[in-house]
This record gives C-alpha cells, sequence and structure tokens, in this order.
C-alpha cells in the first residue's frame, strides 16, 4: 500500500494565511513563511499553497511570497491560484514550487493543461477541481475561488483533466470547506476510486477522525487540511514554542486586506474555532491506528538558505 | 567550510531552483549551467530532471551536453542523476518508442507496471514518500561508501515518477523500493555515476543528507 500523504494547505491573501469558510470571510492567522516552516519542520509530506484571491482579482500569485515559503521547506510544494499560462507556470517554478494545480484558467481553455504537461511534465501538473453540490447532489465545478458556477459536471470534468495528461487532482468540497464538518466522503470516493490518477482530498476537516475517513472510507491518496493544523501551530500552548513571537506578521509591507482582528485578540475565541485543532503527527498516528499506510518520520530542524 | 564547486545541468527540462537551493543549504557552492566549459570546470555535476525521456535528451543534444557530460564521467568525478537525470545515466529508455540514453551505465528504464483491474489501489505515476531498502544481495554495510551514508532503517524520500530503472549489473543497484508489482532499483552507484530515482532535494533531511553525501564522495 502506498503512503498516505498528509498535507496542510495554506490559503494565502497577501504574504499571510487566512481561513474562511466557503471561500468567504477571510481571517488572517500568520504569515505564510511561518506556518510553512513549523509544518515542514513536523512533518507535513507537502505543502499545498493556494492563492486566494489571484484568480478572482485576475493578478498573478505573488513570486515573493512563494521564494520565502519555498525557501523555509524541503519537501514538496504545490502552488494554486490565478495561474493562467505556461509562462506563468515556469515562473512559479523558478520562484520554488514542485507543482502548480490549475483550476478557472484550465476550465476556461482546458487546453493550457496539455501545453503545461507536454513542457512540464505530468507530474508536475495538478487539476484543481473545486465541486458544488447542486440541491439533486450533482456536483459542479466552479471557478474563481467558489465565486463562478460552470454548469460543468465535476465528474466529467475529472475524466477530462486526466485525459489531458494532470497528474493529480486536489478535490475540493466547496460546501465543506471551512466548515469542520467532515469531507464529502462520497465525492471523494467516486473520485478516488475511479480515476487513475491520485486524488488529494479537500475542505471539511475538523477532527482527525474526519481526515482518516478521508482516506480511509474516501479512499483519498492524500488528505489536505488546514484550520485543524492552522489552530494547533497558532497556539503557543500547543505547539511548544509560540510562533507567533518569532515572526513579524507585518514585515515591511501593507497587509493587503483582511480581517485580522481575530489574530490581534489572540486565540482564546474557541467559540470561534469550527475544528478541533491536531498536530501533524497527532494526525499521522491516528491514520496508522486505522490501518493506513503513512510516513511517520518528521524531518525536524530547520531549512532555511541564508 | 565545505564548498564544493557543483554544476547543476540545465537542458530546459523541469525544476532546477530547488536543487540549487538544497545544495546551498548544505554548504556547495551551485551553478545552474548549460555551458559546456563551465560544466567540465566542475568538481561535481548533478543532472536534474522531470519529465519525458526523449525530451530529456534531445535537450542535452540541442545544447551539445551530452559530450561534455560523458567527458566529465570519464574524468572520474562524481556524477548525481536525480529522477529523469538518473534515467538518462542508462542504455535505453523505453519511454513512449526506444530512445538511447547517455549509456553511462547499462542498463534499461521502462515503466513501473500497471494495476491489475479489479480492487488493485494503487496509481501511476508514484507520487510520494516511499522507503529506500537494502537490495537482497546486500549486507548492512553496502552505504558505508555510498551517497546513502549514514542513513539508517528504510529511510523515507520523495518520489514521483511513472518509470523506473533496470540495471544489467544488478549490483550496481544500492537501494530498492516496493510499489505496486515492482520493486525497483531506486538508487545507484557504478563507479563516479550514482543516481536516484526519488528527489533528494524535496525529500527533508534524509535528502539533503544524501546530497551532502554526494559533495563529500
Amino acid at each position: 500500500m502506498s503512503n498516505i500523504r498528509v498535507i496542510p494547505r495554506l490559503d494565502i491573501k497577501g504574504h499571510c494565511v487566512v481561513k474562511g469558510i466557503q471561500f468567504d470571510g477571510f481571517r488572517v492567522l500568520g504569515t505564510a513563511e511561518m506556518f510553512a516552516e513549523a509544518y515542514y519542520a513536523n512533518g507535513a509530506d507537502e505543502i499545498i499553497y493556494q492563492d486566494t484571491v489571484a484568480s478572482l482579482y485576475q493578478r498573478d500569485v505573488d513570486l515573493d511570497v512563494v521564494r520565502a515559503v519555498a525557501r523555509k521547506v524541503a519537501i514538496p510544494l504545490t502552488v494554486a491560484g490565478g495561474i493562467k499560462s505556461t509562462a506563468n507556470i515556469r515562473s512559479i517554478l523558478r520562484a520554488g514550487a514542485d507543482k502548480v494545480a490549475i483550476n478557472t484558467a484550465a476550465v476556461a481553455e482546458p487546453k493550457l493543461l496539455r501545453d503545461a504537461v507536454k513542457m512540464f511534465g505530468s507530474q508536475c501538473i495538478v487539476s484543481s477541481i473545486e465541486a458544488h453540490r447542486r440541491p439533486l447532489g450533482k456536483l459542479e465545478v466552479w471557478t474563481d475561488f467558489g465565486r463562478q458556477s460552470t454548469g460543468i459536471d465535476a465528474f466529467e470534468w475529472a475524466k477530462r483533466v486526466v485525459d489531458e495528461g494532470v497528474g493529480e487532482i486536489m478535490l475540493t468540497s466547496i460546501d465543506r470547506e471551512g466548515s469542520g464538518r467532515g469531507y464529502d466522503l462520497e465525492m471523494i470516493s467516486l473520485f478516488a476510486t475511479a480515476l487513475p490518477v491520485p486524488i488529494i482530498a479537500c475542505g471539511g476537516a475538523g477532527t482527525v477522525a474526519d481526515v482518516v475517513n478521508a482516506a480511509k472510507l474516501g479512499s483519498a491518496d492524500a488528505v489536505s487540511a488546514s484550520s485543524i493544523f492552522h489552530h494547533f501551530y497558532s497556539d503557543a500552548q500547543h505547539a511548544g514554542v509560540s510562533l507567533r513571537g518569532r515572526y513579524e506578521l507585518r514585515l515591511e509591507s501593507e497587509l493587503d486586506s483582511g480581517n485580522v482582528d481575530f489574530l490581534q485578540k489572540g486565540y482564546g475565541g474557541l467559540r470561534d474555532i469550527q475544528v478541533t485543532p491536531s498536530s501533524i503527527p497527532g494526525v499521522k498516528r491516528a491514520m496508522r491506528e486505522a490501518g493506513l499506510s503513512v510516513r511517520i518520520e518528521a524531518t525536524g530542524g530547520e531549512y532555511a538558505v541564508s | 567550510m565545505l564548498s564544493p564547486k557543483v554544476a547543476i545541468v540545465d537542458y530546459g527540462v523541469g525544476n532546477l531552483f530547488n536543487v540549487q537551493r538544497a545544495l546551498e543549504s548544505i554548504g556547495a557552492n551551485a551553478a545552474i549551467s548549460s555551458d559546456s566549459a563551465e560544466i567540465l570546470g566542475a568538481e561535481r555535476l548533478v543532472v536534474p530532471g522531470v519529465g519525458a525521456f526523449a525530451e530529456g535528451m534531445k535537450g542535452l543534444q540541442e545544447r551539445g551536453l551530452a559530450g561534455p557530460i560523458r567527458e566529465f564521467a570519464a574524468s572520474g568525478r562524481p556524477i548525481l542523476g536525480i529522477c529523469l537525470g538518473a534515467q538518462l545515466m542508462l542504455t535505453h529508455s523505453e519511454e513512449h518508442g526506444t530512445h538511447a540514453g547517455l549509456d553511462l551505465v547499462k542498463g534499461l528504464v521502462v515503466a513501473l507496471r500497471q494495476p491489475v483491474s479489479g480492487g488493485e489501489q494503487y496509481k501511476i505515476p508514484q507520487i510520494g514518500w516511499n522507503s529506500l531498502r537494502l537490495p537482497d544481495y546486500a549486507s548492512g554495510s553496502l552505504w558505508d561508501n555510498t551517497i546513502l551514508r549514514g542513513l539508517t532503517g528504510e529511510p523515507s524520500v520523495y518520489f514521483l515518477h511513472t518509470y523506473i530503472t533496470t540495471l544489467h549489473d544488478p549490483r550496481a543497484s544500492i537501494a530498492v523500493t516496493e510499489y505496486g508489482h515492482d520493486r525497483f532499483c531506486s538508487v545507484f552507484q557504478s563507479k563516479n555515476i550514482s543516481g536516484i530515482q526519488p528527489h533528494p532535494e524535496r525529500s527533508g533531511q534524509v535528502g539533503l543528507q544524501i546530497l551532502k553525501n554526494f559533495l563529500e564522495q
């Protein structure tokens, strides 16, 4: 059996990690670098870097932030958000990404996936599919980070992107995203058992059990979670060392925008947290106890190029 | 401080920057280059690369780099091929037809075997962490004088591939990895030529240790 990958996902706005609910109402939690470093040191198998607004505002991913994150980690980094062209992909890879995930631009122009696969290899090109469940249960592809309906059936689209040659699919349930109600297991299982490429399950992890279930019941090849890890590692009591004390949130630039109240007021507001925080080793232990195969060793230490 | 001059061969394929960054983080003076004089002037050579074999060979030939790499190899200085770069060291590949490689190590590149239909849950390409194990012929000390020196147990490294290397001389294989129906050579070393199928530059501390061993060879 292959090892199930555990992948913290950083939703980025400006140079900060934010977290919303169903892709909306972002709160700032800290800097991208801070979380990347903590996740690498604590045994993350990969990191997903999702620019939350690039696509919506038709901007390019901020390469300086990608560079800063890439410098902190010696594990694979997948960058998503607003990727429009092979030139764009090249510049993101040059900034230190190992893979890119594409949603909006691929829906508009599926040939982009094929061109990108030809140029960079399928192992480098991930199809990001953000699906919304319609009232009758139909799964529909949405673009622009959950803002734009397309009418396209998500499963049919997944078969198409596999034909275009992508190496992986990052599958997000918009309905579950940020809710902490668990992954959409029915959707994940459908995709993961029918498609020949690995499926990364995204959206909805609220507890360790949810993550275990995505792999165990949903057959996901990789599981991605954000809130349960963000809230664990940004809490000094959990993380052992206060990450917040080691970083300047604002660095030298203006904060893009966004709600920093949550950050300024600290992490006492448990009522606002929809999830039960957990460490990465905590999740992996539970997965192993459930009979799943995972990479246990933490990479540890600091990886930085001066 | 250890700072050997390393040339990272740029032949238009894949992501070289993380290889450079990883090498620099452990003290190498690493330059990305497609200049044959610079390549021949280096103390160590790294051939990275992801993507298709034929594209890779074409990239080397178009830039006139196959000759300089062979010349570097003949000089006895250490060369490390990573992923596609490791595959290119071999004689032939069966990826989309038959293509000649650099032939620095005798062997053939073949595809991972597909799952037999019905219930088998593994995916191709292999994407993720998997273990390096000692080959059957080997004793516990095999890794002592190789790029795997100092690693213990069955260390996990990051794989991202569809094709695997099969060597004519099984004893050139210094680590094997199991995936699906295959138990394949994941690291090889033949005199000064080493190849590694997973990505040491993205394999955390284990990967950095492998690169460090290569610098110290």
